[in-house]
């Protein structure tokens, strides 16, 4: 089986979705002529042409409008965030317009909102956003956030395949750094809503997605050879709609969670992870459910600062062994 | 050598019309007021739920340039609070419009949205959002799918004089101008947005002067005169049919009942309002429909009839409706899932 990157795996679920249907097409940023700045589109101007792969002006506003109105007209857009820091710049639309599209006057708007997230890359406080939270806030939209290659592959496909507005962050550390055997000849399609089992366990469990999956995977490691723990990790795949049967199994199982995320804590969305969780599974707690988050500062620049304000594995470690002896 | 007491022929229609078509434009115009009267009537009455929009001085403006577009070849347009006059030139009818502003359950929103605020591209008009200039960014995709599939079809989306200073407004039009897109942007500038006269929105000296920023063609006509508006329209709208891309037209025009009903007007002066009645656009469209011998008094008063019959109908119909039930508020977000969930104190 090829090696594939996760930036591989993504580019290859995007070529896939446009070999299959000739209504989806990307819009974006020197998505076309010079194939991305990470490189994702390489290859597909020459392949689908500049009707299919449009280079758009610096207008993020506009992307997200022109794939909405695509979109109604039975097109598949796929608009891509140079860097979904940028996506702010888009908030009216996404929020305003294409959120609300369908259930105020019928108007369905299957497009996705696609960039590069994340940090622990030195690329400051603009280079490095995760901003699933601003978003999570929104009904309409759907989020997806995937960790691994098969993931990435499968979720850009099924948010093209998807009715509804998908965001979809990936994480730009990643990138590179995550290869997978994938089968060439497998249909790879990840559903939208529906968590993975990381990692089982039965004495603590961490909910997490995106990069953070690995930081968590290599606590639990930590964990075991060092503590002897059993630690669960709930890879969520899908923010919203998020898979509470999942986290709810796995609180009923192990009694003690640590919900991790690179974004920052306040409003982040282990807030309203920790809320489903004191709603639906109270009587299975043993202990508070605990998070490990970036502090609440924007992202500086210095790797030492960097370093310090995002989660670190130690951080997760330190976390659950608080929890493990509560 | 003609007699004195001959009647000499009525001069040329302009722009190719027929003098049917001469009388849809009346009756469009006709139907815009007299909705709107209906409207305000149902509205003091606390039957219309919410605000009031009317578009009372700018009929002309809205039916003109909308019966420019070509619905059989499936032409799109977007029309903004003032342009309940263009939704019915493409078909929108009064039940429909009723049903909206009196929140009833078969409304085409279902409750959803208010007002004028409906439409999908089936119906040739798409329903607006209140976050002005957004609209054109979305026009600008869908005159981007004509493009991509090589369609002979035309986006036209309004946008007022306000909404000329927003981000998105420069961002969409910008990018149907350097794509080259089927759209034709339409600038109703009728002086005020809200309460800012048009002098506080730009230091330009007309509006159509922003066209040059985007590399595309401007034109300016009389907003009150349905004639010259359709003309304009027209030829922006064949000319974006033929490939050559966005054309702006700024129509000047005034609107004689403020940003709304509840509106005090305190800052349009009473001179102002004199003079723009007696430009009136419906009372322009009757003086030169009659003094051209294109139509006569009784016809227009037909049309008058056959209006306030209409009219009076659509509301026996739709006054006793019902409103819709609280539970299908949380359908149709998703298509999958199709329902939110209900809040645990809220199971019954």
């Amino acid at each position: 089986m090829p090696e594939v990157t996760y930036l591989e795996a993504i580019r290859q679920g995007m070529w896939e979705e446009m070999e299959r249907d000739e209504n989806v097409f990307i819009l974006g940023e020197d998505v076309g002529a010079y194939g991305g700045a990470f490189k994702v589109t390489d290859g597909f101007l020459e392949r689908f042409g500049a009707q299919r792969v449009i280079d758009t002006p610096i207008s993020e506003a506009a992307i997200i409008g022109a794939a909405a109105g695509a979109a109604h007209m039975g097109f598949r857009p796929i608009a891509e965030m140079q860097f979904i820091d940028f996506i702010s710049c888009a908030y009216d639309m996404l929020t305003n317009y294409v959120a609300t599209a369908r259930y105020r006057a019928g108007l369905p708007t299957p497009m996705v909102v696609r960039g590069p997230s994340g940090g622990y890359v030195r690329g400051g406080p603009f280079h490095s956003q995760n901003p699933e939270a601003a978003f999570l806030h929104t009904p309409g939209l759907k989020i997806v956030c995937p960790a691994t290659a098969r993931d990435a592959k499968g979720l850009i496909k099924a948010a093209v395949r998807d009715e509804d507005p998908v965001l979809y962050f990936e994480h730009k550390y990643l990138y590179r750094r995550i290869k997978e055997d994938l089968p060439a000849d497998e249909e790879i399609l990840t559903p939208i809503g529906k968590a993975r089992l990381a990692r089982e366990g039965h004495d603590l469990t961490i909910v997490t997605w995106s990069a953070m999956v690995f930081k968590a995977l290599e606590a639990a490691e930590q964990l075991s050879a060092e503590d002897g723990l059993s630690v669960e990790v709930i890879d969520l795949r899908t923010l919203l709609p998020m898979d509470d049967q999942a986290i709810m199994a796995s609180v009923r199982k192990t009694n003690r969670v640590l919900i991790a995320h690179e974004d920052t804590r306040t409003g982040g969305v282990a807030g309203e992870i920790t809320a489903r969780i004191n709603n639906d599974a109270f009587e299975f707690l043993d202990a508070p459910v605990k998070r490990v988050a970036a502090h609440d500062v924007p992202l500086p620049y210095a790797p030492a600062l960097e370093d310090f304000v995002l989660p670190q594995t130690d951080d997760l470690v330190a976390a659950a062994r608080w929890l493990a002896a509560y | 050598m003609a007699s004195p007491n001959s009647v000499s022929a009525p001069p040329a229609i302009p722009a190719g019309l027929s003098v049917e078509q001469l009388l849809d434009l009346y009756y469009y115009m006709r139907l815009t007021r007299s909705l709107e009267e209906r409207l305000v009537a149902l509205y003091r009455q606390a039957k219309v739920v919410g605000g009031l929009f009317r578009s009372l001085g700018q009929e002309a403006d809205a039916v003109g340039s909308a019966y420019a577009i070509d619905q059989d070849k499936g032409d799109i347009l977007s029309p903004l609070i003032r342009n309940l006059g263009s939704m019915l030139v493409c078909g929108a009818t009064p039940v429909e419009v009723l049903r909206q502003y009196m929140a009833k359950a078969e409304s085409p929103t279902h409750g959803r949205d208010l007002n004028i605020h409906y439409g999908t591209p089936q119906q040739g008009f798409i329903g607006q959002i209140s976050h002005l200039g957004d609209m054109v960014p979305v026009m600008g995709g869908i005159a981007l799918s004509f493009k991509m599939r090589g369609e002979d079809r035309v986006a036209l989306v309004y946008v007022g004089d306000g909404a000329m200073s927003t981000g998105t407004f420069h961002e969409g039009i910008n990018f149907a101008a350097v794509q080259r897109l089927p759209l034709v942007v339409i600038a109703e500038n009728n002086g005020y947005a809200f309460s800012t006269p048009t002098a506080k929105q730009s230091a330009v000296k007309h509006l159509a002067d922003k066209a040059a920023a985007y590399g595309i063609p401007s034109v300016r006509a009389d907003g009150n005169d349905v004639l010259a508006v359709y003309e304009v329209t027209r030829r922006a709208v064949d000319r974006a049919r033929s490939g050559e891309g966005v054309t702006l037209i700024e129509l000047e025009t005034y609107r004689r009942k403020g940003h709304a009903e509840h509106d005090d007007q305190s800052y349009q002066s009473a001179e102002e309002m004199e003079r723009w009645e007696a430009d009136d656009p419906i009372d322009r469209y009757i003086r030169q429909l009659t003094t051209s011998g294109w139509s006569t008094p009784a016809a227009l008063a037909d049309i008058d009839r056959r209006i306030a019959d209409e009219l009076a109908a659509a509301v026996a119909l739709v006054e006793p409706e019902a409103g819709p039930d609280a539970g299908t508020a949380l359908s149709g977000v998703w298509l999958d899932p199709p329902e939110a969930e209900r809040e645990w104190y809220d199971r019954g």
